[in-house]
């Protein structure tokens, strides 16, 4: 009949209305900024350094001024100047660190080469958005004290990854603490049974703990 | 205005015991004249702001059936309170009339700035001869009906010369256009309310409200829309209406995507406010005359909902009609230049043709007895009914229901 | 003769006369809309609403489209619409015409006997209009409705599409 459409047509559109006001599927504006949209937990923007606390951010960066994602970079947004000094980092192994690390974010494109590269877990993908500036030059270009975030930030806002990360990094640290123990108390026997015999033999230069921190070739880190 | 007879309640006399107070110092001479100017000014206010309010509430409306929320951040001046959008049109307002009046170099300025002001003017003349309460139409013409309607189609002169004035081919394409559409529906428009003329025996508006009243059974209001011939003719009378306010789904002549904004192209600021300010205006005006050929005007549906005061009967029926305006437009999609003419002219005339008859049949067969008015109701709705179908059923032939390939159903 | 009806005259014979003088065909058009608007004017001063309304609604609704469609329709360019200037010929001619034309009216008005109104003028309600014309003068009614369906129904098959002998259809 002529006008059986029109009249399941007005009845969708009563339904939406009406709905509109207590199905939240017929109601989804998110009223920003007022209210803040839910990003999924792989949304990526730009990068931060993780600190593994906030107490003292410089002090505890993972970052140990490899270069690595600055090599990476594509679009070359990454500057970083190593320091001339070098401080213990997590397992107490003196490592260099960055003097200055500076990424210029009106450069990068997000690409997370410089996350998938680092063998340290010390760059990661922040998911902050809002960054509108009025001065491009001095406001986008992120340096290392903004850069910096703790570890328990990186968990709020990838708690999967971050997870991983964590419990990859204590396996590791405990591995080596191992191995640390083992090497020292061979050390400490084959040190104990020749010293009567070469009292007087030179004594032989300290060497640098066997077990440098284990290096294994780290999978991409799981993101995105 | 009529004077109130002292049986009504108090508040159905409110308006006229105010009216009194403000004028009744002056010398009678003098009162004539006063009483006409209040009256027109709270036409104009009353209409004024409720076109101020219907455009918010048309877009909170569609906002909700199109699942967000309409604006809701204008905020109150110099309070910075959001208040739910209700300070939108006001902000609405000062934008168009802030707003760079922008006249085209060739465009011929006296008529470029006649344009709006001719189709508002003869839009709200309209609004002298609807009845909105008991005592309270502002003019009693013999004719009213048809002072209405030709006024209505002087409106259709200020389109044709916003389009010309403009001189932009465009504009004057979409402006004949425009008129070609007007010109369509006029006839069914026309048509339509013949019949109620037909019934009543008056052109008068405040006759054709008395002729309404009275209840059948006690309680079913005597209204012309609950007649077959009057249900048949407020349909046609409200598509018509649709299309001579240029409304959706008839709203080819102002949309975006048709000829830049059609006649309104070379329009920016205040005088595109004015073409939207006169484009509701018609449609408040038309649908109040809607209410008063068919809906009863002022009367209430029920004998003990009598207290209630005539105007505010018509307030709600007004608001009804106009809330039906915007579930239409937000649900249908806009017909086509050839679409619409053709159900102009092809449906809704025979249609409004056969309903005159259908009336004819209707009002002779008033004075049967008993059962024999069930006979006369089954054989006008059956008049009614029978050349609906089988029009809908020439006018869709050759167009089968669609099927959707990739749609879940 | 009141005000009011000078007003009126005023303005009806001003507007068409300036129709006649501009060089824009629109404006002329419009301007002759505005003298038509004035005689409606003068049918309320004169008492008989229902003809000023029917005017209104006839010739300011319906003629003025046909005339504006027409000037516009037949137009070739934007140029065609400025009227050419007048010959001397054209001028003589004119007064001539005219002159007769307004000698015939001016006769015509001058020779009939004017009868006295009466003292209360007659209250016409649009109902006893329509007794009037579907009752005596029901036939003229009916003269102009057959006239005018054959006009509409002339002016659709003009309109109509036209089918040439190899079947293309040509509009």
């Amino acid at each position: 009949m002529l006008g059986s459409g029109l009249i399941h047509g007005l009845a969708v559109t009563a339904k939406n209305f009406v709905g509109s006001f207590h199905d939240p599927a017929r109601y989804t504006t998110v009223e920003y900024p007022e209210v803040k949209p839910k990003v999924p937990e792989n949304y990526r923007n730009f990068p931060f350094l993780v600190t593994e606390n906030a107490t003292d951010p410089m002090g505890t960066l993972r970052c140990v001024a490899c270069q690595i994602c600055e090599k990476e970079c594509p679009p070359q947004c990454i500057y970083i100047e190593k320091s001339k000094d070098k401080k213990p980092d997590a397992t107490g192994k003196l490592q260099l660190y960055p003097a200055v690390f500076d990424i210029d974010t009106s450069v990068c494109m997000s690409c997370q080469i410089c996350v998938e590269v680092c063998p340290f877990d010390a760059i990661k993908m922040d998911q902050v958005f809002e960054i509108a500036t009025v001065d491009r030059f001095s406001e986008l270009l992120l340096d290392r004290e903004q850069l910096a975030k703790p570890n328990t930030y990186y968990h709020a806002i990838h708690p999967t990854e971050a997870a991983e990360v964590d419990s990859r990094l204590a396996a590791e640290w405990k591995a080596a603490e191992e191995k640390a123990k083992v090497a020292a108390a061979a050390k400490a026997a084959a040190a104990a049974k020749p010293a009567p015999a070469t009292a007087g033999t030179p004594v032989a230069t300290p060497q640098p703990p066997a077990t440098p921190r284990v290096e294994a070739p780290k999978p991409p880190a799981p993101a995105a | 205005m009529t004077t109130a007879a002292t049986t009504d309640g108090i508040l159905e006399r409110a308006p006229q015991l105010l009216r009194d107070a403000v004028t009744g110092f002056l010398p009678a001479p003098w009162q004539w004249l006063a009483n006409s100017l209040i009256g027109i000014a709270v036409v104009l206010g009353v209409f004024g702001l409720l076109f101020a309010f219907l455009t918010l509430a048309e877009r909170k409306i569609l906002g909700r059936v199109q699942n967000r929320p309409g604006p809701n951040r204008a905020p109150l001046p110099f309070l910075n309170i959001r208040s739910y959008g209700l300070a939108q049109p006001f902000a609405d307002g000062v934008k168009s009339l802030t707003k760079e009046d922008v006249v085209p170099r060739e465009a011929d300025r006296v008529l470029h700035f006649l344009a709006p002001v001719a189709l508002l003017a003869f839009s709200i003349l309209t609004f002298a001869v609807i009845p909105f309460g008991r005592h309270l139409v502002l003019v009693e013409l013999d004719a009213a009906v048809l002072y209405f309607f030709a006024a209505g189609a002087a409106t259709e002169l200020a389109v044709f010369m916003a389009g010309w004035a403009s001189h932009n081919k465009y504009a004057l394409l979409a402006a004949m256009r425009a008129l070609a559409q007007l010109i369509s529906y006029e006839l069914p428009l026309l048509l339509s309310w013949v019949p109620v003329v037909m019934i009543a025996g008056t052109l008068s508006t405040t006759a054709i409200v008395d002729a309404q009243a009275g209840w059948t059974l006690g309680f079913i209001p005597q209204w012309h829309v609950l007649t077959p011939w009057g249900f048949c003719g407020f349909v046609i009378f409200m598509v018509a209406a649709l299309a001579e306010a240029n409304r959706s789904p008839f709203d080819l002549p102002e949309a975006e995507s048709e000829l830049i904004a059609g006649h309104l192209t070379e329009y920016s600021g205040f005088k595109y406010a004015l073409f939207f300010m006169a484009e509701y205006f018609g449609m408040i005006a038309l649908s109040g005359m809607a209410i008063t050929l068919f809906l009863g005007g002022w009367r209430a549906p029920l004998p003990f909902l009598e207290f209630i005061p005539s105007f505010v009967w018509f307030g709600l029926k007004l608001g009804a009609l106009l809330l039906g305006f915007i579930w239409l437009r937000a649900t249908f999609p806009r017909l086509r230049m050839d679409q619409l003419t053709r159900f102009a002219w092809k449906f809704l005339v025979p249609l409004s043709l056969i309903n005159l008859a259908t009336t004819a049949v209707w009002s002779l067969s008033a004075g049967w007895s008993g059962p024999l008015q069930l006979v006369r109701w089954a054989v006008c709705l059956a008049l009614v009914v029978v050349p609906f179908l089988a029009l809908g059923r020439t006018l869709s032939a050759g167009v089968a229901p669609r099927t959707y390939r990739y749609a879940p159903s | 003769m009141s005000t009011a009806f000078f007003v009126i005259v005023f303005l009806t014979l001003g507007a068409a006369a300036v129709a006649m003088v501009l060089r824009n065909l629109i404006h002329s058009a419009l301007l002759l809309i505005a003298s038509w608007a004035g005689i409606a004017a003068f049918y309320l001063w004169a008492g008989a609403e229902f003809v000023a309304f029917a005017q209104v609604l006839v010739y300011v609704g319906a003629v003025s489209m046909i005339v504006l469609f027409a000037v516009l329709l037949t137009r070739r360019s934007r140029a065609d619409l400025v009227v050419s200037r007048d010959t001397l010929g054209r001028g003589v001619a004119a007064m001539l015409v005219g002159g007769s034309v307004l000698g015939l009216l001016f006769g015509a008005v001058l020779s009939t006997r004017v009868v006295a109104p009466p003292s209360a003028t007659p209250e016409i309600s649009v109902r006893d209009l329509g007794a009037q014309l579907m009752g005596p003068h029901a036939a003229a009614v009916l003269v102009v409705g057959v006239i005018l369906t054959v006009a509409l129904l002339g002016a659709v098959v003009l309109a109509a599409v036209d089918r040439d002998d190899a079947g293309r259809k040509t509009p």
